[in-house]
């Protein structure tokens, strides 16, 4: 098969994350931003829980958008760090982990609320867990059991103080198995790697982190792929087979 | 101590919230983990952080601090300047660097040593 370019958005929050637009960030509108953007893969990223996949997933299939189950985990250090899983039910196991080292209960009133929906945009009802919470595991502890599951561990926004991992730890600590770092969608990558020479030895991918529908795609990743895939965008990480993470805007 | 004798005794700048002054300090929390602070601060405490995104209002908030001193004269985020207003949490910035924000609290009277919990 030949190989084409694709554009990728890798971080997308829905109605779960308790800082997301509750009411908007529905499987419907994140499906419909992601088309009108021109994206034909996106990862769905809520914090510290992927219970919203499979409704985008299901909802984005009859789109032709390929979904990642995803989720952006936070480490005891208050570091966000990407688990993108090649499927749902290595997501659920690290879900699992993340479920047993993630302690409190949600109070909406004062974080947000955490939303869950089907594909046709319907309430299931709420999450309780303290999504905006930190789990107790560390950063190497993270990236450790998302290799274990299969995932690609990407560092959230590095050009971030708040979360970012350049932020809360002034360095990516030696020898820790990053498959990218992020850059946020406030700043390219030019600009990242002149202020942040540190990460320039990285793929570098760029994501919207949206947070409400008009925010979807307004930052995003190039891949020369086969197809819009978990495993191609693993081979294009690692610039293998002739796959490559080509930049983006 | 008002926290209006604070913010005069260390020169900060008060960000949002001024016609909150009058509320009493009754201790001070100094961390830059937000899940520390959650677990370990008191009501009436002064919070101490270079943090300055969002969330620290929902962390003040939750477990009703008297105000929030950002170091190193780090503004706040034009979000967090929002939310504080909404929730009346007192925002405040210090050119100084924790140490001497700390040092100076302490001179004052101020303590915290609510130890472990």
């Amino acid at each position: 098969m030949a190989l084409v370019e694709i554009r990728a958005d890798l971080h997308i929050h829905t109605s779960l994350s308790p800082c997301a637009d509750t009411w908007r960030m529905t499987p419907g509108a994140i499906v419909e931003a992601s088309r009108s953007m021109g994206l034909e893969l996106i990862a769905v990223c809520d914090h510290n829980s992927m219970r919203n996949v499979a409704a985008l997933q299901r909802r984005a299939a009859e789109a032709g958008l390929a979904v990642l189950p995803g989720m952006e985990i936070t480490s005891a250090e208050e570091v966000h760090l990407l688990g993108l899983f090649p499927d749902l039910e290595r997501a659920m196991a690290m879900q699992d982990l993340v479920d047993k080292n993630l302690p409190g209960e949600n109070i909406p009133e004062i974080f947000g609320y955490q939303v869950l929906m089907d594909e046709q945009d319907e309430i299931l009802g709420s999450e309780d867990r303290f999504l905006a919470g930190a789990t107790t595991l560390s950063v190497e502890d993270l990236v450790q059991a998302i290799h274990g599951y299969g995932g690609l561990a990407i560092a959230s926004h590095v050009d971030r103080e708040g979360f970012g991992i350049l932020g809360q730890l002034g360095l990516i600590p030696e020898g820790l198995e990053l498959d990218a770092l992020e850059i946020s969608w406030a700043m390219t990558r030019p600009e990242a790697k002149e202020r942040f020479p540190q990460i320039r030895k990285w793929p570098l991918v760029r994501s919207s982190d949206a947070h409400r529908p008009e925010e979807v795609g307004r930052a995003w990743s190039r891949l020369k792929v086969e197809e819009a895939s978990f495993e191609e965008l693993k081979l294009a990480l690692r610039g293998e087979k002739g796959r490559l993470l080509v930049g983006g805007v | 101590m008002k926290l209006q004798e604070v913010v005069e005794a260390l020169g900060l700048k008060v960000c949002c919230c001024q016609d909150r002054l009058e509320r009493q300090v009754s201790g001070a929390y100094v961390s830059d983990l937000l899940s520390d602070v959650m677990a370990r601060s008191r009501a009436g405490d002064l919070w101490i952080t270079l943090q300055t995104h969002l969330n620290i209002v929902a962390v003040a908030t939750l477990n009703d601090l008297a105000g929030v001193i950002l170091v190193n004269g780090r503004e706040p985020e034009d979000a967090t300047v929002r939310k504080a207003q909404e929730e009346g949490v007192v925002l405040m910035v210090s050119d100084q660097p924790t140490f001497e924000v700390a040092g100076r609290l302490y001179q004052m009277g101020i303590r915290g040593g609510h130890g472990p919990g």
